[in-house]
């Protein structure tokens, strides 16, 4: 089964490449931008038995960086 | 006594023969030379150095791949018993992924990579990475990173200014660093983690030799213990 991990930075943890994004935006003419936050989406493929337990492991010990970011799992 | 030290290699890793050499260059001993994949180490290092470089690529973040390896629970476990253990660059994110070393290095505020000689102030003198240089002494080390923008928490950068933990800071804002923090030790004082590389001035011909100073610490302290 598919799996998404969505990883975010943390709130109040500045993001150079979201503020580069939001300048880039605005220099295309689109208004109403107030905020860009850039993440990162990891999709695994798992067998079925794989717990909810283990795919949060996997997250605070590898695919997210818990000093600066969030994740959020989601089963397909 | 020869002064043992190690230098560990990841796929990616650039920096590694430039830290062999000056290793070699200040002690008078040459480096072993340890890969990635190795579980153990040599016996009876005095030394680890963990090198710049790209490891893995950047992929995921920087050093989170290699802060896995198993050559870095070797390392980690060596850091625990009071091996010192200097990382620069990418050995620095390396020691904060791995948890050696508090915080995290983020991408630069002003998104350039940045390659140049950059004023430091030395903020503790009394580490054994840095007892040769005086306390609050200005010197000058090469950086070249497009990550070294240093975060932790207020709470725990407050600690580490409280506990002396602070060994290097910029004295430009070159990266977006919070509290201009070049350079952070771990708790017992035997880890350091630095963006600017030593180990490319360490002599005058090479545009330094402020990074000679800091090897030649390490070195005299162990010597002295």
């Amino acid at each position: 089964m598919k799996v998404q991990i969505h990883v975010s930075l943390k709130p109040g943890v500045l993001d150079p490449q979201g503020r580069a994004i939001h300048h880039a935006l605005d220099g295309l003419g689109f208004s109403g931008i107030n905020d860009v936050r850039a993440g990162r989406l990891i999709e695994l493929d798992v067998d079925e038995n794989v717990t909810d337990e283990a795919l949060d492991e996997m997250c605070r010990k590898l695919l997210a960086n818990m000093v600066i970011e969030n994740y959020r799992i989601e089963r397909a | 006594m020869a002064f043992r030290s190690a230098v560990i290699t990841f796929p990616g890793s650039n920096c590694d023969r430039d830290m062999a050499v000056a290793l070699e260059h200040v002690s008078g001993t040459p480096a072993l030379r340890v890969w990635h994949g190795d579980s153990a180490l040599p016996e009876g290092l005095d030394f680890i150095a963990v090198p710049g470089g790209f490891s893995y690529g950047d992929y995921l973040r920087c050093g989170a791949i290699a802060s896995r390896s198993p050559v870095m629970r070797a390392v980690i476990e060596q850091a625990e018993r009071g091996v010192p253990v200097l990382g620069v660059c990418n050995g620095f994110q390396v020691l904060t992924e791995s948890g050696l070393l508090p915080g995290a290095l983020m991408r630069n505020a002003q998104l350039n990579f940045t390659c140049r000689d950059v004023p430091l102030r030395v903020e503790n003198s009394q580490s054994l990475f840095t007892s040769g240089f005086e306390a609050g002494q200005e010197i000058s080390l090469p950086v070249a990173h497009h990550d070294g923008n240093y975060f932790a928490d207020e709470e725990t950068l407050d600690r580490l200014e409280g506990e002396g933990r602070v060994a290097f800071r910029y004295l430009e804002a070159i990266n977006g660093s919070q509290r201009g923090i070049a350079g952070v030790l771990n708790q017992a004082g035997n880890v350091l983690g630095m963006m600017p590389h030593p180990e490319r001035a360490i002599e005058d011909v090479l545009g330094g030799s402020d990074g000679y100073t800091l090897f030649e610490s390490a070195v005299k302290s162990l010597a002295e213990a």
